[in-house]
C-alpha cells in the first residue's frame, strides 16, 4: 500500500511518497508523484488533468523507476506479518498511582480531579513495595524495568515515593536488573529539594504545563494558590536548569479552547524547554473543552504552522524537539513492538494506590478492568489475554492507514470510551495523529534534504 | 532536484524483528494519552532521537 502526501514549506511544495509496508519515503517531483499516484492510488480531478498533459516518455520514465523499487521491495509492497499475539509470559512496566488525590482542579482530567471518581487515596510503603516484588517476579528474562510514579499529583505522597525508590532500586540490583523510573508532576510542590532528588533518581520527569499564562489558568485551577502558575513556571524551569541534558519532558494539553496551541510550543520554548510535548486532550464529544470534528481542519493546519515553525528554529539554532513530530526511520522500534503498540495489559500495567491492578492508567477505577492485586498477582487472566490479541492487525479501521506501524493501533483506552470495546479506533484522535505522523515524515526529510545539500 | 530521492528506504527490514522487548514501554514516555511507538528507537540501536545531534553520545 503506497500513501501520497504533500507538505509546504517556505513555498516550496513537497511532494511525498510513502510504502506503508516496507517504511520507505520517497520525495519526487510533481510529475514523478502524478505518475505513481495514477499507478498506486487515486488521482483527484484536478490532478488528472495534470496528469493527461504529462509527456507520454516522462510517464513510461518513471513507470520503469517505479517497477524497480518495486523489485526492490520498496514500493507497493506487500504486508510481511499478518498475525501477531503479544508475548504473555512477562510484566516490564509499573505505572504506581502514588496517591488518588492531586492540588490542582483540572476541568479536562480524565481522573476526575486526580482522585479516579473515588475518595481520596494514598499509596503506602507496603503496596509500593509488594508492586516492586510483584514487578520483579513478573519480569522473566527482561533485563530493563520500568516504574512510573503517577497520580493524581505524585508528589502529594513524596516520603513513599522515595521510600518505594530506595527499595527499587536495592530489589532490581539483587535480581540484576536494570530498573528506569518516570515521575510525572503538576510542579506545584516541586521545590529546590524535591527538584534536586527527581533529578538524582528519575530516569525521565514529565512537567505538566499548558503553555501561556491563559492558556494554563483558564483549565487547570489552583485549590487555594492564586499564583499557582508562576510557581509552577519557575519550579519547571529550575529543574530543567539542573536536569542538563537528561531526559524530561514539559507536556501540555491543548482543548479547543487553544487551537492555536502552536503559541503555546512557541511560549514554552522562548522560557527555555527543549523538551516539549502539546497534545490534544481527549474527553466525551459533549464536554465543553472536547476535540470534535469539525476542530479537525484547524488544528490539522496548527500543525502545519507548528511544522514549518518548527523547522525554521531548529535551522536557525534554536533547537528543541516536539514529542509528536518525532520520528526514527533508520533505527525505530522492531516489528513486534509496532504492532503491539503501548503494552497496556500486557507488559505494562497500572497499579491503585490500594494496590489493585489494571491494564493501565486509564482504566484504573474501572472494575471490569480489574485484573487482580500487587499481593495475589493476576486472577483474570483472560482481560490480559484480551489485551495481548489486540494488535493493530487486527483492527479494521487501521488496515489501510499510513501510520499504522507508527502508532501501533492507538489507546485502548480512549478506544473502549469511544466505542464501547479495545479493538476499535478513536477516529477523532486517529485523523490527528495520521496528519502528525505526515508532518514528521517531512520534517525529516526536509532536514535530511538540508544536511545532504 | 531529483525527480525521485529517497529519504529513507526498507527502514522495517533494517528495524531489529526479534522482539526483545527491552525497550521503553511507550506509554512510560511523556503523553499518556496518545502515545505512538515510532517515535521511539530500539534499545539496541539507541541514537536518542530527542536530542540535537552534536549531544548524541
Amino acid at each position: 500500500m503506497v500513501h501520497f502526501f504533500t507538505f509546504n514549506h517556505n513555498n516550496i511544495e513537497y511532494y511525498f511518497i510513502w510504502d506503508i509496508e516496507s517504511g520507505s519515503l520517497f520525495n519526487v517531483s510533481n510529475v514523478a508523484f502524478l505518475c505513481a499516484k495514477n499507478l498506486y492510488g487515486t488521482l483527484s480531478d484536478r490532478e488528472s488533468d495534470l496528469f493527461n498533459k504529462t509527456p507520454k516518455d516522462d510517464i513510461k520514465f518513471f513507470s520503469n523507476e517505479f517497477k524497480l523499487l518495486e523489485q526492490d521491495g520498496c514500493l507497493n509492497s506487500k504486508q510481511s506479518v499478518k498475525s501477531f499475539k503479544k508475548n504473555l509470559n512477562y510484566v516490564k512496566a509499573l505505572c504506581l498511582h502514588i496517591c488518588h488525590d492531586c492540588n490542582l482542579n483540572c476541568d479536562y482530567c480524565f481522573a476526575g480531579g486526580g482522585k479516579y471518581n473515588s475518595p481520596k487515596d494514598y499509596m503506602t510503603f507496603d503496596v509500593g513495595k509488594h508492586a516492586i516484588d510483584f514487578l520483579i517476579e513478573n519480569s522473566g528474562n527482561i533485563k530493563n524495568i520500568e516504574v512510573d510514579f503517577f497520580g493524581g499529583e505524585p508528589l502529594m505522597n513524596f516520603d513513599v515515593v522515595k521510600k518505594i525508590t530506595d527499595y527499587a532500586k536495592i530489589t532490581a540490583k539483587n535480581s540484576n536488573k536494570n530498573i528506569y523510573f518516570t515521575l510525572t508532576t503538576n510542579c506545584l510542590l516541586l521545590n529546590e529539594d524535591k527538584a534536586n532528588y527527581l533529578n538524582e533518581e528519575m530516569d525521565n520527569v514529565v512537567l505538566s504545563i499548558d503553555g501561556r499564562k491563559e492558556t494554563h489558568n483558564a483549565v487547570r485551577h489552583s485549590l487555594n494558590n492564586k499564583n499557582a502558575f508562576d510557581i509552577i513556571l519557575n519550579n519547571a524551569k529550575y529543574f530543567v536548569k539542573i536536569r542538563g541534558n537528561r531526559k524530561y519532558y514539559v507536556r501540555s494539553t491543548f482543548t479547543n479552547k487553544n487551537l492555536d496551541f502552536s503559541n503555546d510550543v512557541e511560549f514554552l520554548r522562548k522560557e527555555g524547554f527543549s523538551q516539549i510535548s502539546v497534545e490534544p486532550v481527549v474527553l466525551p464529544k459533549n464536554h465543553k473543552l472536547a476535540i470534535q470534528e469539525k476542530h479537525i481542519e484547524k488544528i490539522n493546519n496548527e500543525y502545519d504552522n507548528l511544522a514549518n515553525s518548527y523547522i525554521q528554529k531548529r535551522e536557525e539554532g534554536n533547537w528543541y524537539n516536539f514529542f509528536h513530530f518525532m520520528i526514527d526511520l533508520e533505527k525505530g522500534p522492531c516489528i513486534s513492538k509496532r504492532l503491539t503498540g503501548c503494552g497496556a495489559g500486557v507488559e505494562y500495567l497500572a497499579v491503585s494506590p490500594s494496590g489493585d491492578l489494571y491494564p493501565c492508567h486509564q482504566f484504573v477505577g474501572k472494575e471490569k478492568f480489574k485484573i487482580g492485586n500487587v499481593f495475589d498477582g493476576i486472577n483474570k487472566s483472560e482481560i490480559r489475554e484480551s489485551f495481548a490479541n489486540n494488535t493493530v492487525l487486527i483492527k479494521e479501521n487501521c488496515k489501510n492507514c499510513p501510520a499504522k506501524y507508527f502508532c501501533g493501533g492507538g489507546c485502548a483506552s480512549n478506544s473502549y470510551n469511544f466505542t464501547g470495546s479495545i479493538s476499535n479506533t478513536y477516529d477523532i484522535g486517529c485523523k490527528m495523529l495520521v496528519k502528525r505522523f505526515e508532518n514528521s515524515l517531512a520534517i525529516s526529510a526536509i532536514e535530511k534534504i538540508a544536511s545532504n545539500s | 532536484m531529483k525527480q525521485i530521492n529517497i529519504i529513507a528506504k526498507n527502514t522495517f527490514d533494517k528495524n531489529h524483528k526479534i522482539g526483545c522487548n527491552e525497550c521503553q514501554a511507550s506509554c512510560q514516555s511523556a503523553c499518556k494519552t496518545s502515545c505512538t511507538v515510532g517515535n521511539q528507537s530500539c534499545v539496541f540501536q539507541d541514537v536518542a532521537v530527542n536530542k540535537k545531534e552534536s549531544d548524541r553520545a
